[in-house]
């Protein structure tokens, strides 16, 4: 009898694969066009949060722009946590870059005192605008750009906070799976704890982004990427993952596609600006 | 059209091609950059015969409306880039390949022109109208432009050639067209965004790009010189890869991915007939095409 070969299926389970190096040498080319090419700022701030996506963003700026234009910040609430701050020293430690710190609970206190009923989601919203406050004043007083450290994954979960952690002009991880930025995190030398830890956004104690979500990065991260592809809910279960899965993430990317854009604008001429009126963001 | 008669019209020579990175938008500086690299290939030992840029050279690939701004009438295209050459190389002849924003009387094409510069003669030889113009994800080109309507060849110093455009070459018929038509040379400029990271050495648009570039030289045998943009444009990286292809198959010359660079090889017309000899595809292609283009079952207009 012939001997039958058939074509694996257990990829299909994977989360999305990366050559870290190539990724690396990519996103290096590209810091370095948008940022000195095009805006001729070489010096980049970057907050820096203990966590592996402002990680791994600031051992890029580093290998693009030199680590004597790279100025990280930890920008701590009363509630962050010390392992945090003691991670991103291990970073700017290891990398030579400058680190300063600014406490923000002043600023969202001096707000939130005014709304004391504020729950979790809108009292972390205040923290994640008000670092972006201070990186977007510190990159003006340092002629620096702010370099954005979102990922694919939490993008397309709508899992950060339109108008803050999206908003530097300049993001290198923003097309990369966070089980690729882990991948790409290894192959940069970032601290081990940074990578073994679970990711956080580390506004409440003992948050998680995994039991925020309610998915893990790589089961998200192998349905995204299928899903982008124009996969439907029923192929994507046929192909072995958990119909709870699926729904999660359809869910997610399905209801949050408006904070993946800029504010919808009311078009009532011919010359509608980004309806009419194009012009690339380079030109 | 005139056609070549023996081997000896044609000549065998070398070929530049500039890996170019064009400021966006900002065609007087682009095209005095090109006239610093003209000097400097001039000052060589070895002055290149013909010297080819990517797509939208000049420009920048992704315009968008602004492509109204700066795309220009052929001769107007054709004036600056052979008085940058004459600025440069004074009366020493050349043949000069450049992709171009084309402005035909108010009907705007994605377009290449092959310019024939000796002294102060220059004769536009052939503009290619990109046909397939790729319009799906990053790409929005038939939002702006109008499709070329024909594939030509025409003739140069190294025989008959073809140009085509990026997406053009994607598409399997059309270097065979080219070939069928008489083209011994291919010149592809491109303007290729890069995606794909999980390839083993390079982004596997690149690695497809390779495929399809080598796949067309072997079958056909034809030279391709493909000259790509390099560089980033708002996020999206173009990843140059300019190379010359034998028309074996054989790899002759290749460029970095990224990183402006001038890469240079020959082109020898008899190659092409020794490589046709030994695989004689074009020949067998020849004398089967009647059957395939007469079958009932294709999609072709018929005949009146």
């Amino acid at each position: 009898m012939l001997r039958q070969v058939f074509a694996s299926t257990a990829a299909l389970l994977d989360p999305p694969g990366i050559n870290p190096e190539l990724a690396a040498r990519w996103l290096e080319a590209f810091l370095r066009d948008e940022m000195l090419g095009r805006r001729g700022i070489g010096r980049a701030v970057i907050g820096l949060s203990g966590g592996v996506d402002s990680a791994v963003t600031a051992y890029l700026c580093a290998r693009a722009l030199g680590a004597g234009n790279v100025h990280a910040f930890r920008l701590p609430y009363r509630t962050s946590s010390a392992s945090s701050l003691a991670d991103a020293q291990l970073v700017a430690d290891d990398l030579g870059i400058a680190l300063s710190t600014i406490e923000i609970t002043g600023a969202v206190d001096g707000y939130l005192q005014f709304e004391p009923g504020a729950d979790a989601r809108r009292r972390g919203n205040v923290m994640a605008r008000t670092r972006m406050l201070v990186l977007f004043d510190q990159s003006a007083k340092l002629d620096a750009l702010p370099v954005g450290t979102g990922n694919k994954t939490e993008r397309l979960l709508g899992y950060f906070t339109w108008h803050a952690d999206d908003t530097p002009p300049v993001n290198p991880l923003g097309d990369l799976f966070k089980t690729q930025v882990w991948a790409l995190a290894e192959y940069l030398g970032v601290p081990a704890p940074l990578i073994e830890k679970a990711p956080s956004a580390d506004l409440e104690a003992n948050q998680t982004d995994e039991g925020d979500l309610g998915i893990t990065y790589a089961r998200a991260d192998a349905i995204l990427a299928q899903l982008l592809l124009g996969y439907g809910d029923d192929q994507l279960v046929e192909r072995g993952f958990a119909p709870a899965d699926v729904a999660v993430v359809r869910r997610r990317v399905e209801s949050t596609h408006w904070k993946r854009h800029l504010p919808t604008t009311a078009m009532l001429t011919n010359t509608a600006i980004n309806e009419f009126y194009l012009r690339p963001v380079d030109f | 059209m005139r056609l070549p008669t023996d081997t000896a019209e044609r000549a065998p020579g070398e070929a530049a091609i500039v890996q170019a990175k064009p400021a966006k938008g900002r065609y007087r500086e682009n095209l005095s950059r090109a006239q610093a690299m003209f000097a400097e290939l001039v000052a060589g030992e070895r002055v290149p015969d013909l010297i080819v840029f990517p797509e939208a050279a000049l420009t920048g690939y992704f315009l968008e409306g602004a492509v109204y701004d700066l795309a220009l009438p052929a001769e107007q295209f054709a004036n600056d880039l052979a008085g940058a050459w004459r600025a440069a190389a004074g009366d020493r002849p050349v043949d000069l390949v450049c992709g171009f924003y084309e402005n035909a009387e108010g009907t705007y094409y994605n377009s290449a022109m092959y310019l024939h510069v000796a002294g102060e003669h220059a004769r536009i030889a052939h503009v290619h109208r990109k046909m397939f113009l790729a319009t799906y994800g990053v790409f929005d080109e038939e939002r702006f432009l109008s499709r070329g309507r024909r594939l030509r060849v025409f003739d140069t110093r190294f025989g008959i050639a073809a140009m085509l455009i990026c997406e053009d070459m994607w598409h399997a018929i059309m270097p065979t067209i080219a070939a069928v038509k008489g083209a011994r040379l291919l010149i592809v400029p491109s303007a290729a965004p890069g995606r794909g990271i999980e390839g083993e050495r390079e982004l596997t648009s690149v690695t497809r790009w390779r495929e399809i570039l080598h796949g067309a030289a072997a079958e056909h045998g034809v030279y391709v010189v493909y000259a790509g943009l390099t560089g980033f444009e708002g996020g999206k990286g173009m990843t140059g890869s300019s190379c010359i292809i034998g028309p074996r198959g054989n790899l002759e010359v290749e460029a970095p991915d990224l990183g402006e660079c001038v890469v240079r090889g020959p082109i020898d017309p008899r190659e092409g007939d020794l490589a046709r000899a030994s695989l004689p595809l074009l020949g067998d292609l020849n004398a089967v095409l009647p059957d395939l283009l007469l079958d009932d079952e294709l999609p072709l207009p018929k005949a009146r």
